[in-house]
């Protein structure tokens, strides 16, 4: 507070300065993450530039092919600049992926890594996404019953289906699921993409399956986390003081209840979404998608160093990035959390 | 169910004179891991319209779980099994269906709970709490309910209530919080209001002007009222009657003058000799009970407090004694104290 007195105690309301306050700390706040990330973005980056000397190949050689001449090899090297110190390459490298360029592979047909990124990461995203959607809409409602009726026989029925299917790789639920949609049931086709901008009906027809091969993994460990979170909300005070005042069973649990129980679920999305862009190898194959993980692989077994360099950086922005989103959706979660630390 | 109103109770009157609340050997057993447990073991209560009745009772006497039978609310779904009969206002609450319970609760009987810290949800700002439960039983709209939360607001005593009710619950202080869970409990003027411990999270100065707020909205409304504390300071003065209860029975109940001038039970004399008297020396050590109240999954037989009672005799272990007594004091004991202001047949020590 200044020292100047007023005279008249103005009616200048408490109300704005407070606001202010707040909104100040939440500023403040945020640009700190800012700055984290930032420094996390660094970090990742250079781990990820720093792969590529651990990966045993040599890049030229990968180039050239065997049976090199000693001086192709000393002009091939100079010309990816591979003779200049670590530090300068990642220096150029940084300089090259913050204006868009992430280079050229390094094997035929010599695309831009960039455009092949561009290719690949909708799809990704896209079953990423949807799988996470599915995961979702199965997961609450299923969560919500086996908590309401916790330690009941749908209870133990929800709680020994989750187990079975976490405890099945994925490639297996992507076999059955096949089994069962695709060869059985004929419902749905199997090892075709159909792109976006090729109309939306056929692409979420084609996305259809492999999705929910991600979603089952998803939906059975989300659903244990929110039934256990929900399992303690479900005990506390205010859950009782709404029903006291009349409010129905769907309305606690989906207006008072999920809420505040959703912190873990959120957390482990964030975990899940970050994974899930990079790491659908094994959907990807079994469903003949052209995704990240596709590129990465065949990226990594042809020696295409820069490709791997570029596409597994845009993974790790992508789960840096989303993880920090799910720090700041805390906030919206519990509003407590908004006026201390964050 | 009108019908069997009628069988339970043949002297009922006419119904301006129906009784707000009529319990009859209630029964609550909650399984347990350890068998189960009589949490209730046979009340019976009667409370007129606007009547304000305490019950009084050390934790774990079952006075909570009471409550909260009456209203047919539990805290889980898990296994309670409820005998006995409650009827609210005439209606059979055991009868009703999930559904029609809601539409009772928040309506008809409210609840005000213990711990305002925690009986208001963290992720909902304060008018929230109070709009959704009008605009569930009042169908009014958004802009009506708002209308309605701030009135709620004034009226228990919330100043500012224009800035307050867009508030979240934590920016409000424990006193100021259980004034909107009053609110929350009033918003649709029920006719019967369970306080269950009101005040017991709160201070001493914030305790006393939230019984003052519930007396004053009790008269205003003209709302029956339970009390429920395990403090008879709290209830004294505040209620017209007091029931007692010692492991899930009411040991003696009787209009609250009487049963603080002329308590029977011995139980009921040791709980008033544990309130604290100022006029007493400093530095005295507080009157307390020998020995902690009887585990109900396997409570003692006979009179229950018998194990703890100074005047326990042989019959005290062997028989337990029926509630009962002259002009509505009621009390289950073979040896009352105060027994000279009981006529011959019980007054015998």
């Amino acid at each position: 507070m200044s020292t100047t007195v007023e005279p008249a105690p103005a009616p200048a309301p408490p109300r704005p300065k407070l606001r202010r306050r707040r909104t100040d700390g939440r500023l403040r706040g945020i640009l700190g993450r800012l700055v984290e990330l930032v420094l996390v973005l660094l970090v990742v980056s250079f781990g990820t530039f720093a792969l590529v000397s651990l990966m045993d190949v040599d890049p030229a050689v990968s180039i050239l092919g065997e049976g090199y001449a000693a001086e192709d090899y000393e002009k091939v090297r100079e010309e990816l600049g591979l003779n200049d110190p670590m530090i300068v390459r990642y220096f150029d490298w940084l300089g090259g992926a913050l204006t868009g360029d992430l280079g050229q592979s390094v094997v035929p047909p010599y695309h831009d890594v960039v455009d092949r990124i561009l290719a690949a990461l909708p799809v990704s995203v896209e079953l990423a996404a949807l799988g996470m959607g599915m995961a979702l809409l199965f997961s609450i409602p299923l969560a919500m019953w086996s908590a309401y009726h916790a330690g009941g026989r749908i209870d133990r029925f929800v709680s020994a289906g989750t187990f079975a299917v976490l405890s099945l790789p994925s490639f297996l639920v992507g076999l059955l699921v096949i089994l069962v949609f695709s060869n059985t049931l004929g419902w749905f086709p199997r090892a075709e993409w159909s792109r976006l901008s090729e109309g939306l009906g056929d692409n979420l027809y084609h996305a259809f399956l492999p999705a929910l091969t991600i979603a089952l993994a998803e939906t059975a460990m989300f659903t244990r986390i929110l039934r256990n979170d929900l399992i303690g909300t479900l005990q506390e005070d205010f859950i009782l003081a709404a029903k006291a005042k009349g409010m129905g069973t769907v309305h606690v649990l989906f207006s008072d209840a999920l809420r505040p129980s959703s912190f873990s679920l959120i957390t482990l999305m964030g975990i899940s979404l970050g994974r899930l862009i990079g790491s659908t190898v094994i959907v990807e194959y079994l469903f003949a998608l052209p995704g990240m993980g596709t590129l990465v692989i065949g990226a990594a077994n042809t020696g295409d160093y820069v490709t791997v360099q570029g596409t597994v950086l845009v993974i790790a922005v992508i789960y840096v990035v989303t993880n920090a989103l799910i720090d700041l959706s805390y906030g919206y979660l519990d509003p407590r959390v908004r006026r201390s630390h964050v | 169910m009108t019908q069997s109103t009628a069988q339970v109770h043949p002297a009922q009157a006419p119904v301006t004179d129906q009784p707000m609340l009529v319990v009859d050997d209630l029964r609550t057993v909650i399984q347990t891991a350890r068998g189960p447990l009589k949490a209730v073991d046979g009340v019976s209560l009667i409370l007129r319209k606007g009547e304000a009745l305490g019950i009084v009772g050390e934790s774990g006497s079952g006075k909570s779980v009471l409550g909260r039978t009456i209203m047919g609310l539990h805290r889980t779904e898990g296994p309670i099994t409820v005998t006995g009969k409650v009827l609210l206002d005439g209606i059979d609450v055991q009868a009703l269906e999930r559904k029609q319970l809601t539409e009772l609760w928040g309506s008809k009987v409210g609840m005000v709970f213990q711990d305002p810290l925690t009986a208001l949800n963290p992720v909902k700002k304060v008018g929230v709490h109070l709009t959704e439960t009008v605009r569930k039983h009042r169908g009014l709209n958004r802009a009506q309910a708002r209308e309605r939360a701030l009135e709620l607001l004034d009226l228990v005593g919330i100043p500012d209530s224009r800035r307050r009710i867009d508030q979240y619950p934590h920016e409000l202080s424990g006193g100021m919080r259980q004034r909107v869970v009053i609110a929350m409990a009033l918003a649709n003027e029920p006719e019967l209001l369970i306080a269950d411990e009101p005040t017991t999270a709160l201070d001493v100065t914030v305790q006393r002007q939230i019984l003052d707020l519930l007396d004053r909205l009790r008269a205003e409304l003209g709302m029956a009222l339970i009390l429920i504390s395990h403090n008879l300071g709290v209830v004294a003065g505040r209620t017209d009657r007091v029931a007692v209860m010692y492991a899930g029975r009411v040991v003696e109940t009787a209009d609250a003058r009487s049963l603080f001038t002329q308590p029977h039970h011995p139980y009921a004399e040791a709980l008033l000799a544990a309130i604290p008297d100022l006029d007493e020396p400093p530095h005295l050590r507080l009157a307390a009970i020998d020995g902690s109240p009887p585990d109900m999954s396997a409570p003692p037989p006979g009179c229950r407090f018998a194990p703890r009672c100074r005047y326990a005799q042989d019959d005290c272990v062997a028989v337990a004694p029926v509630l009962d007594g002259p002009g509505g004091h009621l009390f289950a004991c073979h040896h009352p104290v105060n027994a000279g202001s009981l006529p011959d047949e019980r007054g015998e020590r």
